[in-house]
């Protein structure tokens, strides 16, 4: 049984974007703070803390999850992707990060990393999705400046997805 | 914020689960999914001692067919069940509701389990498994337990499960008819139910109906519904009866204008599906 006291430090071991990492962390550290504060990958945004917002949407063995409900002992051993494996080491986008830029699917960018890996997830599974399930998958994110309509056209574009007929996104 | 400190236990197997369930009691809180624990952790709205993590148990995780029930382990995903290709033929409500549950991101990681052991009232899951009559299976060091729906869910957020009692499993019995609707009104699609409500239509025209959202605990009604009339009659009578509770979200008053108007829509629908 894998046993981690409330007042001692563990060791915490996991494959991040291909890599190994390990660190320190107390039993009650969340996922996010030990990517961003031990690991050093920032990429990964926090927003409300409490699983309602988004922004700290990672994969876990592919999974598209929330950072803040997880623990960072729960990611053990497991596979953790973020928004940092998206572009290539040169800096080159990814298909579905240029296509956020075409569509002028963020702002000040803080909503992004979360939504990106929403989507790398879900069209993984589903690469062809119609504008009514894009939606539905932006309905588990919150974006407080451009609004969710460029989103939209972006993960359209990048699946060859067509707009609803009665479509509201004017984008 | 961020959780106060905790003991954290990742027991081997569920016997082993149960065994530090026995010795914390109380003090411990089982963590499978942690899609209501963990932000109640982050608020501080729970402070256990002790966290146990089943969310790793393999033995837990399944979801198979025992006689006319089909059993879900309690470290199956929504996200798992909602995929498990039996589902739309098996159990049709629960096909029509898991799309409401939480987010895309939220089931991936929430359990089945896990949303009919926190109670929360408008939580589409547990008014699921009221409205199909299905079980709860507890395990404790003295042995198992098989609890109905409505005996398992006391109150808002209020179980009859014991400090030292581990749910293994739920139960849903495989249903007959293929003549289900489930819908539910929220702020945002994936947001708690303001109301939600569920609808089978049996043999006769006999109609299982579930209000979940609108008292402490999902409601089931069975009735004969042969039209319009009926289905409104039997919303109006849920509406006076039922005791209901304000929000944030929405006052006593709006909860039952809601169910008199979405109640008969949903019966309805279910009315109008092929048998």
């Amino acid at each position: 049984m894998r046993c981690v006291k409330k007042d001692e430090r563990t060791r915490v071991g996991f494959t991040l974007n291909g890599r190994a990492v390990s660190g320190d962390a107390e039993s009650r550290m969340l996922l996010t703070d030990f990517l961003r504060y031990v690991i050093g990958a920032t990429g990964t945004h926090v927003g409300c803390e409490h699983g309602i917002c988004g922004c700290c949407t990672v994969l876990i063995d592919g999974a598209a999850v929330r950072g803040c409900l997880t623990l960072a002992v729960q990611a053990e051993g497991r596979t953790v992707t973020t928004v940092e494996a998206l572009a290539s080491s040169d800096g080159t986008l990814n298909a579905l990060q240029r296509a956020f830029q075409e569509h002028h699917a963020l702002q000040c960018g803080f909503c992004t990393p979360g939504i990106l890996m929403s989507f790398t997830d879900y069209l993984a599974r589903n690469p062809h999705p119609t504008e009514d399930d894009i939606r539905e998958v932006l309905g588990g994110h919150l974006c407080r400046c451009t609004g969710y309509a460029g989103i939209v056209a972006a993960v359209l574009a990048v699946s060859g997805g067509s707009p609803n007929e009665t479509s509201r996104s004017q984008s | 914020m961020k959780p106060r400190r905790f003991d954290y236990l990742r027991p081997d197997s569920a016997d082993e689960a149960v065994a530090v369930l026995a010795e914390y009691g109380e003090a411990a809180s089982v963590l499978a999914g942690g899609q209501s624990l963990m932000a109640m952790l982050n608020l501080r709205l729970a402070e256990p001692a002790v966290l146990i993590d089943i969310s790793r148990l393999a033995e837990l995780d399944y979801v198979r067919i025992a006689g006319d029930k089909v059993e879900v382990g309690a470290a199956v995903t929504q996200s798992r069940l909602k995929s498990w290709p039996e589902l739309a033929g098996k159990l049709p409500l629960l096909a029509a509701a898991l799309p409401f549950v939480g987010h895309f991101q939220t089931r991936n990681k929430g359990t089945v389990c896990g949303s009919i052991a926190h109670a929360d009232p408008s939580s589409e899951l547990p008014l699921a498994l009221a409205t199909l009559g299905g079980e709860v299976v507890l395990q404790s060091r003295r042995g198992t337990r098989v609890l109905g729906a409505s005996e398992f869910q006391r109150g808002m957020l209020t179980t009859a499960r014991e400090p030292d009692e581990l749910i293994t499993a739920v139960c849903f019995p495989i249903q007959a008819t293929k003549r289900v609707a489930f819908q539910e009104v929220a702020r945002r699609h994936g947001d708690f139910a303001i109301i939600a409500v569920a609808a089978c239509v049996e043999s006769d025209n006999a109609v299982q109906v579930g209000v979940g959202g609108v008292a402490d605990r999902p409601a089931v009604r069975r009735a004969v519904i042969d039209g319009t009339a009926a289905a409104r009659e039997m919303f109006e009578s849920l509406a006076r009866e039922l005791e209901s509770y304000d929000d944030i979200h929405a006052s006593v008053r709006l909860r039952r204008d809601l169910l008199r108007r979405v109640g008969p829509v949903v019966v309805e629908e279910a009315l109008r599906c092929a048998a």
